[in-house]
Parts: C-alpha cells; sequence; structure tokens
C-alpha cells in the first residue's frame, strides 16, 4: 500500500521527533546522559529488528545475533583505530564482513530446525568471542579500548531508520512473502516453486548485516569493547532475544516498542538498585502472561490504519 | 498426446523398497487417478514426482522434457505443481497472500490479478474470506484455498493428493465438482483418491497400485468394473 500522504507524514514525524530531541538537548532538557540512553536505543531497535528478520519472519530460531554483533564492533573499531579509516565506511565494513559471516554461517547451520539450530548459531556466537578474546591486535581478554568517540545521536537515529524502512520493505516484497511461506511450511513453499534454503539463508544474511552496523554504531558509543558475555556473548543474544519476543515475533513495531521500553526501564530502576532484578523479570513474567504472543502480536502499527480510521474509509484497501 | 510419462520408476525408504519400478503415463486434458490401499505408494509416487522425495531409479519426462533430476522448486514455473497431502496452508496468513505465494514464480502482474479474481469466482467462499487467516477456514475451505493455490501457479498438470480426506460427505462430491471445473478449464490431473467409487466417476483413466507395483491400469470404465478393485478395497477374495 503505497499511500503517499503516510510516507510524507512518517518522514514529518521523523524529523520533527530528531529537531526535538536536539532543541531539549540545546535547551538542557535532556542531559548528555539522556542523549546517551537514546542512542542506544537506537542500537538495540537495529539488533532487534533485525533479529525479528531471522527468528519472526523466516521463522529460524537464531540466537547466535551477538556474534554478528561483535564481527561489526571488532571489525570497524579496528578499522578506525588502526588504520584511520573514516566511521561511515567502517560502519559498512563491518556490516559486510557479519554478513558475509552470516552466509558461511548460514549454509551449513540453516539445516538444522528448531532447537538443533539454536544450539548451533549459539555455539557460533561462543566461538566469535572465544576468538576475539584471544586474538590481540583488538585486545584479546584486556579489551578494546582507546575507540573515538563517533556514533552521534543522529547517525545511530539514522541507521535505525535505514534498517527498519529497509526491513519493512523487504518483508512486504515478494521475497518477504516467500519468507513467511517458509516459516509457515517449508513443503508447501517448495510445492510452490520457493527455494527455501535459498530464502532462509537471506534473511539470515541480511539480518547479519544489520547486526554488523549495530555493532559498529555500539564500539563507537561505548568507546570500549571488552569480550564478556554481557557484552558480545550469549547474554547479549539473550537481552535481544527478550526483547523481540517481547514485542512480538513478526511485528516490527512491537520490536520498536520492546528495544526502547527495555532499554529505558532498567534506567529509570537504576534508583531502585537492588530491586531493579526483581522488578525487571516481573515486568517480563507479566507481559507473558497478560500477552503471550509479545505486546503487539504480530500486528503492525501503521499511519496507513490511523489514517483510514480517521476518514472512516470503509472501502478497505484491497491487500493485492 | 503425451504430458507426463513415468518410467520405472523406484523410491526406497532406506531399505524399504517403497516404488518397485512403476511406469504409466498421462495424456493432455485428461484426470488420471491413482487407486490403491493405505502403504500402496500413492503419495509417494506424487512425492517423486514433484521432486520431495529422491527417486532411486526410473526416468520421468514432462512434455517431453527429462525431469527426473530437477529441484522441486523449479518445476512450479515448468508447470507442474503439487498440491502435497494434508492441504498444507499457510496459517498464519491470510487468504490472499496464500494464493499469491501461489504465483510466486510468475512475474506476469497483470495475469496474476485476472487469475487470482477466476480463482474467487470458482472459489466464493475463499473471496468471502480473502483477509483472514486461512488457519480460521474449515477443512473444506482449507482444500479449497490448496486447490486455489494450486491454480495461482498456472498449472499444466496438477497433482493432487488426496483432496477429500477429512471432509464431510457433502464437501467431498463439492471438491470432486471442482476437480472437474478445474479440469475443464484445461488443466490436466493427476489424482491420487481414498473415495474410489467418486474418483473413478471424475476421471478418464486409472490405475490401481499395490505394495509398490501397478496391478491394473485402464479407463475408468474398465477399472470400476475389474474385479481386482472389488478385492483391494472391499477385502473380497
Amino acid at each position: 500500500m503505497k499511500n503517499k500522504l503516510s510516507i510524507l507524514l512518517t518522514a514529518v514525524i521523523l524529523l520533527l521527533i530528531y529537531t526535538g530531541v536536539r532543541l531539549m538537548e540545546s535547551g538542557g532538557v535532556l542531559l548528555p546522559y539522556h542523549v546517551q540512553i537514546l542512542s542506544l536505543c537506537c542500537i538495540n531497535v537495529i539488533l532487534v529488528v533485525s533479529l525479528n528478520l531471522i527468528n519472526g519472519f523466516t521463522g529460524q530460531f537464531s540466537i547466535g545475533h551477538a556474534g554478528f554483533f561483535a564481527i561489526g564492533a571488532y571489525l570497524s573499531a579496528y578499522l578506525t583505530v588502526k588504520l584511520q579509516v573514516p566511521f561511515v565506511p567502517a560502519l559498512i565494513c563491518g556490516g559486510i564482513l557479519a554478513g558475509i559471516t552470516g552466509l558461511a554461517v548460514g549454509l551449513p547451520a540453516l539445516r538444522l530446525r528448531g532447537d538443533y539450530l539454536a544450539i548451533a548459531t549459539l555455539g557460533f556466537g561462543e566461538i566469535i568471542r572465544v576468538i576475539i578474546l584471544n586474538t590481540n591486535a583488538v585486545g584479546g581478554a584486556r579489551g578494546f579500548s582507546g575507540i573515538p568517540k563517533y556514533t552521534t545521536f543522529g547517525l545511530a537515529y539514522l541507521t535505525a531508520i535505514i534498517t527498519v524502512v529497509a526491513i519493512r520493505n523487504f518483508v512486504s516484497s515478494d521475497y518477504g512473502r516467500a519468507c513467511l511461506a517458509v516459516r509457515e511450511d517449508e513443503i508447501a513453499a517448495a510445492s510452490l516453486g520457493v527455494n527455501s534454503t535459498y530464502f532462509k539463508v537471506l534473511a539470515f544474511s541480511l539480518g547479519a548485516f544489520f547486526a554488523g552496523t549495530a555493532g559498529a554504531l555500539f564500539s563507537h558509543y561505548l568507546q570500549y569493547m571488552a569480550p564478556t558475555p554481557s557484552q558480545i556473548g550469549f547474554l547479549k543474544s539473550i537481552d535481544i532475544l527478550i526483547m523481540l519476543v517481547l514485542g512480538g515475533l513478526g511485528s516490527i513495531t512491537g520490536s520498536i516498542v520492546a528495544a526502547v521500553v527495555l532499554t529505558v526501564l532498567p534506567e529509570f530502576l537504576r534508583g531502585f538498585a537492588e530491586y531493579r532484578m526483581v522488578i525487571y523479570p516481573i515486568l517480563l513474567i507479566a507481559v507473558m502472561i497478560y500477552r503471550p504472543a509479545g505486546l503487539l502480536a504480530g500486528r503492525e502499527f501503521s499511519l496507513d490504519s490511523l489514517l483510514n480510521l480517521f476518514k472512516g474509509a470503509r472501502t478497505r484497501v484491497d491487500h493485492s | 498426446m503425451t504430458m507426463l510419462a513415468v518410467e520405472d520408476l523406484n523410491v526406497h525408504y532406506g531399505v524399504i523398497h517403497a516404488l518397485k519400478g512403476i511406469s504409466f503415463q498421462v495424456k493432455k486434458g485428461e484426470i488420471f487417478t491413482l487407486l490403491g490401499s493405505n502403504g500402496a505408494g500413492k503419495t509417494t509416487t506424487l512425492k517423486a514426482l514433484s521432486g520431495l522425495l529422491p527417486k532411486t531409479g526410473g526416468r520421468v519426462f514432462f512434455n517431453g522434457q527429462d525431469v527426473t533430476n530437477t529441484p522441486s522448486h523449479t518445476l512450479p514455473a515448468l508447470g507442474l505443481v503439487h498440491v502435497p497431502e494434508g492441504r498444507r496452508i499457510f496459517a498464519g496468513l491470510s487468504v490472499a497472500e496464500n494464493l499469491l505465494l501461489g504465483a510466486y514464480h510468475r512475474r506476469d502482474r497483470a495475469e496474476i490479478k485476472a487469475d487470482l479474481e477466476s480463482v474467487y469466482e470458482l472459489f466464493p467462499r475463499l473471496a468471502e474470506r480473502r483477509k483472514q487467516d486461512a488457519g480460521s477456514l474449515s477443512g473444506g475451505e482449507q482444500q479449497m484455498l490448496a486447490m486455489g493455490r494450486g491454480l495461482m501457479s498456472k498449472p499444466q498438470l496438477l497433482l493432487l493428493d488426496e483432496p477429500s480426506m477429512g471432509l464431510a460427505p457433502i464437501l467431498v462430491e463439492e471438491i470432486f465438482r471442482f476437480i472437474q471445473e478445474i479440469n475443464k478449464r484445461s488443466t490436466t490431473i493427476l489424482l491420487v483418491e481414498q473415495n474410489v467409487h467418486l474418483a473413478l466417476q471424475v476421471s478418464h483413466r486409472a490405475c490401481v497400485l499395490e505394495t509398490g507395483r501397478i496391478v491394473t491400469a485402464g479407463t475408468a470404465g474398465e477399472i470400476a468394473e475389474d474385479d481386482r478393485i472389488q478385492e483391494i478395497y472391499l477385502g473380497v477374495g
């Protein structure tokens, strides 16, 4: 549904959000700390939306997303620190290497299904972490420090928008419909001429590419990378997965909402110090009880539907 | 004119020899039915033809072209479309999305739209439910959707695997009427059925499989008269 009005409106709203943040920043309403959190929100949006493409839309349960994130983070940092490459090309390189790795890992691993694929991707993520841990060029176990602070809110925001638009367009294209068919029933998909391996690997590498760019943004945001499970290992993968499941598999809007909420929430809970790790899981459990399919449960929020609601349009736009 | 020629087809499930060299031909424009009791190898034959199962011997020609080792996902583009057993619709997608996936390999957008309308015209109940999740359809409607999705692939030859399975008798008759209607619209059909009586009524020719071998073949009328049919399906003799 190419509704030009809604595309224009979306662009205006996105621009307003950006200028709003900028104005509040210069006016002192938002402290640098708050803007930092917003940048982190954008990075997490990229991670969750790209994982949604793999887990939610194509139905391939991967829990190795942090591996691609780590590849992007370390490669881009290596390029900017050691080779003085400008940030944006370094970011794209990080994404591309992550995407190529996704291709290399996906071809053999995506023959597996369900639990087995989950274990294989988990193993892949740990392999990446252990390789980084033992590579002196990127600091090894000491961590990679001295990374310049190149990630601004504007850049993170822009990358997040590009990611969301790209994945949304992919999902609503013929390619995306083929991915959905693979998720629903591989045999039926094959009987209609859908090459399931091709689409699984395609979605996997595309998701990996965006995870790599998120990694590049992250390393130049934190300025220090440590090869710990919570930063680039399985705990990170689980964090992304929690956001995805909470937002609802197969809903891009849900991924965005959950990524923002679950990034901001722990910060708010800082004041409660030791209760933080009690409140956070309770909230998660509550969501899983009352919204078992996630906050948005596979549905999307779009301006199109809102505009139609305003118009009271009785003639619903044909899906084809 | 021969559309599908199967020569000495063999399939193994591990050590089990499921199809022991079967040969038959399907002519353009006809409804050809494979009959046989459970485990005779009917579904196996269709799966092997559409490449969902590896063949361990024999050759398959479709419109004169050797398709023995053609990967399954490229067959719909050639015009050979399989509507698998148990319907296998995409439950989480809408009726319209299911149908459009049938046209997945096609790029002729205008014609796809026209074909979508003709499927809706053939199955008006699908038109009413086009926005609905396919999983919320009744069994009969799901079967119509599976057949409609097959038609969207623009098949020359449609392989239908037990379209009447698990449906109420009144719906079964309706499904058979649709099969005849699809055939009249110049689609050749290779049918696998348990409902011998109805299947022989609609088809032109048929053959009977028994534990991986063709035991008898002929026109639908001849098969209906055959004593072996009584034997296989009713356990007489």
